[in-house]
Parts: structure tokens; C-alpha cells; sequence
């Protein structure tokens, strides 16, 4: 007894087998369409990004490189509160949260107490160590949301090969520092 | 007796500049077709192509020859030594002597000399380059074969079916010019151009000879015995440095071949339409700029055609191909014999 496919059957149309003419037609017909496009593709401007020199412009919300931000100075007095005091310490306060938030476990913090003689954030401790190995990095960006105190946001820097895996390490001087400014950034509706 | 009767006395020492200017010329047109490939098939593909050595990537051949030439000469143990380092000498060797008959212009008096502007002008002319196309395939089957590795091996096999299948269309194509010219000799058939360049009347014989030209090349569609997609390189595959760049430059110097050979059997080789007759030295010029379009269009085919499957190769070599060059021949001869 066969087997009753019942609804599962599809009917696919298919173009009749070619006779002589349609297979002269297919074989020199399609050939010459098929080199005319190519041709026309020949007159067009290449579509090639020539990258070192030309870079794609990235999103402004493109997960590169972490950056690790301090305190602006507020220019207006009374603009902000204690504005003044905070200007230039660092935002990090050392808890930890993006090392915990971590999937990939590439951020190391060791936290340390402030001190009135050497005050380094604005909260009560500070990272004393603050490492990010990005040869582990997956750019995922959860330690940015898991901040509490938007210390530490993905930059555009993409470009991040090199030579050695301690290199690629990124102490807190480094996520500190500006970052040079490799990567065009996509304008606004662009 | 040599090899073929020259129309005309040359001194010897004519003979040994001409050879040395051919092979010059040769050698030069090499890269350069071998450049512009890599830039046109870039452009049909909407990039650029090699453009990082020199201006525009011009200089792109010589860093390819030299990386070719400075790598390891590698043997792998299976294959057989003598046959494994003579198989790409006989590509060469053969492309280069085919290369000799195409005529770059009729006879020139220079300085009261007369010189024919080609390395000879054999009186078997086509035989002459189906003779030399046959031992060039030897090149491509001793290499397969002796390099003892089974991709080689099928890529060489598939070399000789290719070679029985379409060097018989190519030499039927080229019979209904023999017919109509009545001669073999290729500036012969060049001046029995002087009314009408062949690819008009003989267009079907031009066609079927350009599509056997491709597959006498080895180049797409028809580049089975290469297929790197399924073979790995083909007969190739275990040639390295500059074994593989005698291949590579053999490749290209077949294309130039077969160019030169459509400009001056079908093309009218230095003739000029509309009757205009420059002076001699410009009949170089007008063979060069012939040779280029028709390498031109080998490269617009290639960066169009997809491979075709072996069974088609075949099929379309024995049922359509021969049958078609058969027919041309055949209506040459009845019209050449009504006509006369």
C-alpha cells in the first residue's frame, strides 16, 4: 500500500524541458544578456571601501573600544551642585557591578578607599586597578548598563589588532586617556 | 629542408634580431595581459582590482614574479621527478613557439632590407599551431599525471578529453577560411583579406573557433582541468614558485596565441577597413590593438560564464560544436567551388 501524502503534497510549476530553438535561444540568447550586464557593471564606479585610507562612517551607538570617563568641569557656578569639587576626578567608584556583569569575565577592578590627601573619585572608594582584556571582550556593551554611574561606555574605536595579548590589556590610564579619534562617525540621518 | 619554406630570403642575422624582438615582444605583453585581467575582472565585479603596487596596481606582475620565483620548489614524493620539472617546459616551450607564426605585418623594407615582420611565415601556417597546440596539452597531462596526486591526475584526464573534443571543431573552423583563401599560410590568408576580413562570411567558423579557443586555454567556461572550485588548482595543484609561474605565464601566452590567431585569420590581420593603407610600421600597432580586443572580450567571457559541468562540456563539444564547424565547412566548399 502506498503512503497517503494527503495535504503535504506542493505543486511546483515547472518551465517546460527546451526544444531546439529555446536551446539556441539559452545557449547564445542568455549568453550575450549575461555579457551585456557584465559590461554594464564595467562602466559602473566600483562599490570597494579602500579601507585603511577610507573608513565606513560607524553609528554613535556602535559598541568599540570601552572608555572611561571623569568628571566635566561645570562651568556655570551654582549650575550644578559641587560641580566644581567633582571636576576632573574620576566617575569609577570601584564597585565592581560591570566585572560582575561581565559574560565574557574580561574586566578586573580592585578597589581601594579614598583618602582627603589623595582623593581620586567622587564616591568612597576607587578602582586602584581597573583592567579590561580585550582580547576577551565581546562587545556586548553590559558593562556600560550594568554602571551605575555611566563610568565607564563603549567608544568607536574598531581597530584594536596587535602584536602581543598583554598588549591588547587595557590598563585604566589607557580607558582614561582620549582616545584618538580613528573611526568617522555617522551623521546624523546618514 | 627546414621546417617550413620562407616566402623570401632573410640573413641569418635577421632571423636571430626578429626571434629576439618576438620573444621580447611577448614576454612584455604577458604581465601586461596578465594585469589587466586582474583589473578589468575587478571592474565587471564593481571593485577595483590590484591597485596597492605602483601607480594604479601597474606593477602588480612583477611583485606576483617575484613572490612566485623567490618560494620553495616543492616535490611531493609520489610524483616522478623528470616528467614532474619537464611537464611545465613543455607548456611554455610550445606556447612561446606557436607564437612565432602570427604575423605582426607584411614584409617591410627597412634600410633596403626586406624583413617580414613575424618570426616565420610557415606555408603550413594552422597545422603549424594545431601541431604546437596538441604538444601543449602534453604539458598539461605529464603534469597531472606525474605529480601523483589525484586531483592532478582528473584535472589532466580531463585536459585530454578536452583537447580530443575540441581541437577537431577548431581545425574544421578553421578549414572554411583554408578553402576560401587557398592557402595556408597565414600572411596568405591576411592578404586574401584585402576585400573582406573572414569574420563576416566565415562567421560561424569565427564563433565555433572562439569557443574552442576557450577551452584550448583553458579558460572559463571551459577551465576544467583547473576547476579550483572541485580540483584544487587541477593538473596544477602540487606545482609551487616558478614551475606554477611557467604555467601561469604559458596560460596567458595561449590566450595571446589564440588572440592572434582570430585577428589574423578572421580579424584581417594588419588590414585597416575601408581600404585605408597606412604605412608599414603602423601594421604592428593595428595587430596589437586587434589581439587586445579579442583578449578583451576572452576576459569579459570569463568574468560572465559560469564553469560548465563536464557532461555539458562534452555534449556541447560533440553535438553542437562539431557538427556546426562540419556545416560551415561543407557550405564553404560547395560555395567556393559554385562560385569558382
Amino acid at each position: 500500500m502506498t503512503w497517503d501524502p494527503g495535504e503535504d503534497v506542493v505543486e511546483v510549476m515547472r518551465a517546460p524541458a527546451p526544444g531546439p530553438a529555446h536551446g539556441t535561444y539559452r545557449a547564445f540568447g542568455e549568453t550575450l544578456r549575461g555579457l551585456k550586464t557584465t559590461f554594464g557593471r564595467m562602466l559602473e564606479k566600483p562599490v570597494t571601501v579602500q579601507y585603511p585610507e577610507q573608513k565606513t562612517p560607524v553609528y554613535p551607538r556602535f559598541r568599540g573600544r570601552h572608555k572611561l570617563h571623569r568628571f566635566e568641569d561645570i562651568p556655570q557656578e551654582g549650575a550644578h551642585p559641587g560641580g566644581h569639587e567633582q571636576a576632573g576626578l574620576e566617575k569609577c567608584v570601584g564597585c565592581s557591578l560591570c566585572a560582575a556583569a561581565c559574560p565574557a569575565d574580561c574586566i578586573r577592578v580592585v578597589a581601594a578607599e579614598n583618602t582627603p590627601e589623595h582623593r581620586v573619585s567622587a564616591g568612597e572608594r576607587y578602582a586602584e586597578v581597573y583592567e579590561i582584556n580585550l582580547s576577551r571582550c565581546i562587545f556586548c556593551g553590559y558593562c556600560e548598563v550594568a554602571c551605575p554611574f555611566d563610568a565607564i561606555t563603549m567608544g568607536h574605536d574598531y581597530e584594536l589588532s596587535d602584536y602581543t595579548r598583554s598588549d591588547l590589556i587595557f590598563t585604566k590610564e589607557m580607558l582614561l586617556a582620549e582616545p584618538l579619534e580613528r573611526t568617522p562617525l555617522r551623521r546624523e540621518g546618514e | 629542408m627546414t621546417l617550413a619554406a620562407v616566402g623570401y630570403y632573410e640573413a641569418w642575422w635577421i632571423q636571430v634580431i626578429k626571434a629576439i624582438v618576438i620573444f621580447a615582444v611577448a614576454l612584455q605583453m604577458v604581465p601586461i595581459v596578465l594585469i589587466a585581467e586582474r583589473k578589468l575582472l575587478g571592474r565587471f565585479q564593481a571593485r577595483y582590482g590590484p591597485n596597492r603596487v605602483g601607480p594604479y596596481g601597474a606593477l602588480q606582475p612583477l611583485a606576483d614574479i617575484v613572490k612566485l620565483l623567490t618560494k620553495e620548489q616543492f616535490r611531493p614524493s609520489t610524483s616522478i621527478g623528470f616528467l614532474f620539472a619537464l611537464a611545465p617546459v613543455i607548456s611554455i616551450v610550445t606556447a612561446v613557439a606557436a607564437f612565432a607564426i602570427i604575423p605582426f605585418g607584411d614584409t617591410q623594407d627597412i634600410f633596403g632590407t626586406k624583413v617580414g615582420l613575424y618570426g616565420v611565415d610557415v606555408s603550413i601556417g594552422p597545422l603549424y599551431l594545431f601541431a604546437f597546440g596538441a604538444v601543449a596539452f602534453y604539458g598539461i597531462m605529464l603534469g597531472g599525471w606525474a605529480s601523483g596526486s589525484k586531483y592532478s591526475f582528473l584535472g589532466a584526464m580531463r585536459g585530454a578529453a578536452q583537447l580530443i573534443s575540441y581541437e577537431v571543431s577548431q581545425g574544421l573552423a578553421l578549414v572554411g577560411v583554408i578553402f576560401t583563401a587557398g592557402t595556408l599560410s597565414l600572411t596568405g590568408i591576411v592578404h586574401a583579406q584585402e576585400g573582406m576580413w573572414y569574420v563576416i562570411p566565415q562567421f560561424f567558423g569565427f564563433l565555433v573557433f572562439l569557443i574552442a579557443g576557450f577551452a584550448e586555454t583553458n579558460r572559463a567556461p571551459f577551465d576544467l582541468t583547473e576547476a579550483d572550485a572541485e580540483l584544487v588548482g587541477g593538473y596544477n595543484t602540487e606545482y609551487g614558485g616558478g614551475r606554477f609561474a611557467s604555467y601561469y605565464f604559458a596560460e596567458y601566452l595561449n590566450v595571446l596565441v589564440v588572440s592572434g590567431i582570430v585577428t589574423t585569420v578572421f580579424l584581417g590581420g594588419w588590414l585597416l577597413p575601408f581600404g585605408i593603407h597606412p604605412p608599414g610600421w603602423v601594421d604592428p600597432l593595428v595587430v596589437l590593438f586587434k589581439m587586445s580586443l579579442v583578449t578583451f572580450l576572452f576576459i569579459w567571457v570569463r568574468a560572465t560564464l559560469p564553469r560548465l559541468r563536464y557532461d555539458q562540456l562534452m555534449s556541447f563539444g560533440w553535438k553542437i560544436l562539431l557538427p556546426l564547424a562540419t556545416l560551415n565547412a561543407l557550405v564553404t566548399a560547395v560555395l567556393v567551388v559554385v562560385t569558382h
